[in-house]
Order: C-alpha cells, then structure tokens, then sequence
C-alpha cells in the first residue's frame, strides 16, 4: 500500500467567534450516564422504536447479505469507536447506495449521522461515541426507495474510557481546521479505479446535553451538524451529524474519480460557523 | 429494645428523651461501622509518608477498586491525603490505616486526576478536610463521574452505593504550595498528558514525588489525554529534583529519575508506531491492532488498554 502524495489542507472560517471556543469548553455534560438509565427498554425495543421515529414507519428489508457493518467487538475507547459501512450489491444489480444511517441504539441520541452519497460511493468509515453495550444499525436506502438493515452488538470499554473529550484545550484552539487525503492501494491504478479519500474536521463536537430527560435525546449543542464534499460540480458526501459523532470528525470513504480537478467542502455547526476547503485532485501514481 | 423499655420505667420526659437519645446514636453507630474494616496495609516510604500499593488489576468487586497507589503525608499540623481510591471502601480501610499513625486530622485530600481509582472514596473524608485538585479536575469528575459510576456498575456492584462526586475546592492553576506544618507540599499541575487534569505533589523535606498516573510502572501506561503532552511533560518532569517517587500504579516507591524510563520507551514506540502508521494510510482500526504491539512483553494489563492508547494516539497524531 502507498500513500498517494502529499496531504493538502486549506481552511477557511466565516462568523468565527470567541464565544464558540468558551461554549465549547462550557458545555459539560452529565447526560451520557443519566440518559443511558433512563432507556431502560430492552434492546430490541430501543430498536423498534428509533427504526419507527426515524424512518417514519417505512418497510426494513434484512441487509445482512447487503450491507457489511464492521466495529470492534469491544469499543476499547469509547470517544473514538470506529465504524466501517459497505453496500455489496451482486453483479447485474443495477441500484446504487443512496444513504447510510448509522444508529448506536443505547446512546443519548441514538442517530449518529446520516450520509447521504454520490452514486460512485460505496463504502463510509467513520468514528463514533459509544456509551453503553449496545447493538447498532446500518440502514442502506437504495436508488429504488428500498431500505435495508444490518446490525452488530459493541461492548463498551471499561477502564477510564470515556466518551467525552480529553483535551478540551487543544480543541477549542484549532476549530475548524479541516484536512482531506487522497489514498491509493496500487500505484498503477486507472484513473478510472475506485478510490478512497479521507475528510477530516477540527471540531470538539461537544454533545452539550442538558440534563432534561425529555429534550436531551434530541437537542445538540455544538456539534459539526453537517459537512457536505464535491467532486467537481457533483455533490459525493454530505453528513448531517449528531452527537455520538466523534471529537474531530473523520469520514474515509470510496468513489469512482470523475475527471473533475478540485474536491471542495463545507462544514457547518451548530453555532453558524461554516468552514471551507478545497483541493486539487491527485494522480493515482 | 422491647426487654430494655420494660427493664426501666420510663416516668419523666427528660428521661424519656436520654434513652432516645442513647438508642439512637447506638442505631447510628452500628449503621455507620456494621462490621469492622481492616486498615489498608501501608509502606513506608518516607519519614511521615506512607503509601498503600493497588493490585495490578482492573478495578472489580474483590479488590474494591483499590488498583491505584494512594498515600498520605503527615506534617505537624495534620494530615494530606492524595487520591482515595476507587470504593468508598477502600477510602474507609484507608481512613482506618491512617488513625493507626497518626491522631492529626485530614486538612487536605489532594486529586491527581479525574480517574474513578483515584477519586471514588473522596466522599469518606469529611469537613474540614479541603479537597484540592487541577484547574480541570472540577470540569473532569462533573462531566465524567456520572458516566463512571455507571460504566462501572458491573464490576463494582454495590461498593459504587456510596460514591459521590465530590470536585475540589481548592484549585491549582499551576502550582501551589500547602504547609502541613513544618512540612511544605509543592503541587503542580500539568497541561494534557496522561489525562488533563494531572496534578504532581512534591515533598519539600524528603524529595519524595508523588507522581499520580504521569508516571506508570508494570501496569502498562493508560493514555487518556496527549501523548505528545505526556512525552514532554516525562523531559520536565525528569529535571525535578526528586530522590524518589511514587507512581500511580506500580510498586509504592521507585528511583527517580529510571522510574520514567519504561513509560517514556513505550509512548515513544506508540507514538513513533503511529506516525508511521498514519503515513501509509492505515485506517484507524487496524492501525490500532499494530501500534506498539513490540512493547507487549513489557507490561502487564497489555491486552486490555493497549489497543486504546494506539486508537486515541492515533486520532490525536493525525492531526499534526
């Protein structure tokens, strides 16, 4: 495996203010615990009732033989889990992956982010918060409407884990710094060869939960809410994120290149801050 | 209770009011101390400072979450105590250990960090004793206590009945000096390094160093806030002027400045194996399988944290 070329970086911030960095070294949540006691619903039921709310009632057809789901088995530490999502669909199948709804069902707020993707893209990575044992979901929306699942059980980590920030400091002090790798597996790849890059957001995505047993599943703080990529003109990756996202977002992810020269991204929080990049597309070789 | 009332006529309400009042504070008693805890077994490791050594172990039921290293200094006014342990359990059986030296009160109890091990008996020490931590230690044990007490339910069971969360209310921005009476502790706070809330006690009169978990021996090194924090604060760490310390996890006393060596070898291999890592584009997941896996014949407790302190080195490095 090489690494394809110097890593290029470029950051831009619009409505940056101190108040961002002294809300986000505020928000101190007590909720990861109490919100946990208060899901005292066996699993499955936690499951039924997200599916429901967040797919509006909407068929889930089994994705085990479509979707790969992969997560350690034991979340060894809980501020930085990694997730891995694939869509495999056979031969002939001419669908494509539309979205990628990633739920940890015994978190907060169990929706970690939705991303919604190219036609090209086949495969998220990212990291995510996870609080307690918990199963979580992969949901795939196809080009045809169709949703399908695939589940994995994660044991949290004992020990001083946590899934809170651990050097609140250094976050506030590079807000909105993003990054963007271009990778390849083989050096004589086609232009045309499937690709990964990787996009990556200075942000302490603070969950800032309020102790309301009621409101706090839902209202975020301050949190990158969502982070949109071109390829070109073409829209390849937008997340619209949420708290068990984790501190400095990082989304890898695989794509057909389009012949386009620049990548181009924008972040935008929960405070109104918008962060912009953009860079040049690199050769394979 | 009912053989006693009968024993004695009861005639005045004053009389009435003594019998309550003794049958009560008896209740209390027998509440307070319904058995009889054995003191923590203690070292001496200086003239005045005794440390009780943990287990080498993950805190669980049987060891009472007593895995950490926690001491206390006497001087001639009373007593400092740092870090009490992961059960109020622990912290009473070091209560009871203390009584057995000395009669001085507790006039401090000193955190080194915000970790479950080292905070979780603070509630056994009452007024007056002032509780005394890093400028982030009152943020760490508010945000972070709550999802402890809960994450370790598990293993602990009901020893966590008890536990509260007590943050400190005496603060060290960078460093501070308590006279325990002909006896001055220098306290020092450290920027982000094993977590970010790390706080160091040096003794003056001995040169004896109370290192909390910036300094680990045997238990592999737990990496819960910089690693290149942690790194630096080891070179600074190295220039003071100690004969001794007494680490967080590991045997109760050891030489200074070697006690850093072993740490500063295995951050430097993870950090090393890391960088490199990151430069070959390895994901997250299995870079975190690799990263220092050459140190595992090391330490002890390799398996249970070493993949985490690749994963959160990892995510801090690739950002540089």
């Amino acid at each position: 495996m090489t690494h394809a070329g110097s890593e290029t970086r470029r950051r831009s911030m619009i409505g940056m203010c101190a108040r961002a960095a002294t809300a986000a070294a505020l928000a101190i949540t007590m909720s990861w615990s109490t919100a946990q006691s208060a899901r005292s619903a066996e699993a499955d039921d936690s499951w039924r009732e997200i599916a429901n709310n967040v797919f509006n009632g909407r068929q889930l057809a089994d994705g085990s033989q479509l979707i790969t789901l992969e997560m350690p088995e034991r979340a060894e530490d809980a501020a930085v889990v990694p997730v891995t999502m694939r869509a495999n669909l056979p031969p002939g199948d001419t669908r494509t992956l539309r979205s990628l709804t990633l739920v940890i069902d015994e978190n907060p707020s169990p929706v970690a982010a939705t991303f919604n993707v190219g036609p090209s893209v086949t495969m998220i990575s990212t990291r995510v918060r996870v609080n307690s044992y918990t199963k979580v979901h992969a949901v795939a929306e196809l080009s045809d409407d169709q949703l399908y699942v695939a589940e994995i059980y994660v044991k949290a980590s004992g020990g001083c884990s946590a899934p809170m920030a651990s050097n609140v400091e250094e976050a506030a002090a590079r807000l909105g710094q993003i990054r963007f790798r271009q990778f390849t597996k083989n050096s004589a790849a086609l232009a045309t060869a499937p690709r990964e890059a990787q996009i990556m957001i200075h942000h302490p995505n603070n969950s800032g939960l309020q102790r309301d047993q009621v409101s706090l599943l839902y209202i975020p703080l301050f949190i990158v809410r969502q982070l949109r990529l071109w390829q070109g003109d073409q829209l390849i990756l937008e997340m619209d994120g949420g708290i068990s996202i984790s501190e400095n977002p990082n989304i890898r992810f695989s794509y057909l290149p389009n012949g386009a020269s620049m990548f181009r991204a924008e972040a935008v929080d929960t405070e109104g801050h918008v962060f912009r990049g953009e860079w040049p597309v690199e050769p394979t070789m | 209770m009912r053989a006693h009332s009968k024993a004695v006529p009861l005639r005045s309400p004053a009389l009435i009011t003594l019998v309550f009042a003794v049958l009560l504070s008896r209740t209390a008693t027998l509440t307070y101390s319904q058995e009889i805890l054995k003191p923590l077994s203690l070292d001496q490791v200086g003239p005045g400072i005794y440390v009780h050594a943990g287990e080498i172990a993950l805190m669980n039921e049987a060891n009472e979450g007593a895995i950490a290293n926690i001491g206390f200094v006497i001087g001639d006014e009373g007593v400092a105590v740092i870090d009490t342990g992961g059960s109020v359990r622990e912290a009473r059986r070091l209560v009871q250990a203390i009584s057995q030296v000395t009669n001085k009160p507790v006039l401090y109890v000193i955190n080194t960090h915000a970790h479950p091990d080292h905070v979780f008996g603070n509630v056994a020490f009452p007024p007056p004793a002032v509780f005394v931590g890093s400028h982030n230690l009152p943020r760490d044990v508010m945000e972070r206590g709550p999802y402890y007490l809960n994450s370790f339910r598990p293993a602990m069971g009901a020893l966590l009945d008890e536990v509260k969360i007590v943050p400190p209310t005496m603060i060290v921005d960078s460093q501070l000096q308590l006279d325990l009476g002909h006896r001055v502790l220098s306290l020092r706070a450290w920027r982000a390094s094993h977590s970010d809330s790390d706080l160091t006690i040096f003794d003056e009169a001995t040169g004896i160093l109370f290192a909390g978990d910036l300094v680990f021996l045997r238990h592999i090194p737990v990496l819960d806030g910089s690693i290149r924090g942690w790194l630096t604060t080891i070179d600074e760490l190295a220039k003071l002027p100690a004969k001794s310390v007494v680490p967080g996890h590991g045997p109760p006393s050891a030489p200074w400045p070697a006690a850093l060596d072993p740490e500063r070898q295995y951050l430097e291999r993870l950090q090393s194996d890391c960088r490199d890592l990151i430069k070959r584009g390895v994901p997250i997941a299995a870079a975190s399988q690799l990263a220092a896996a050459s140190e595992k014949s090391h330490w002890e407790l390799f398996a249970e944290y070493n993949a985490r302190n690749a994963t959160a080195a990892f995510s801090e490095l690739e950002w540089e």
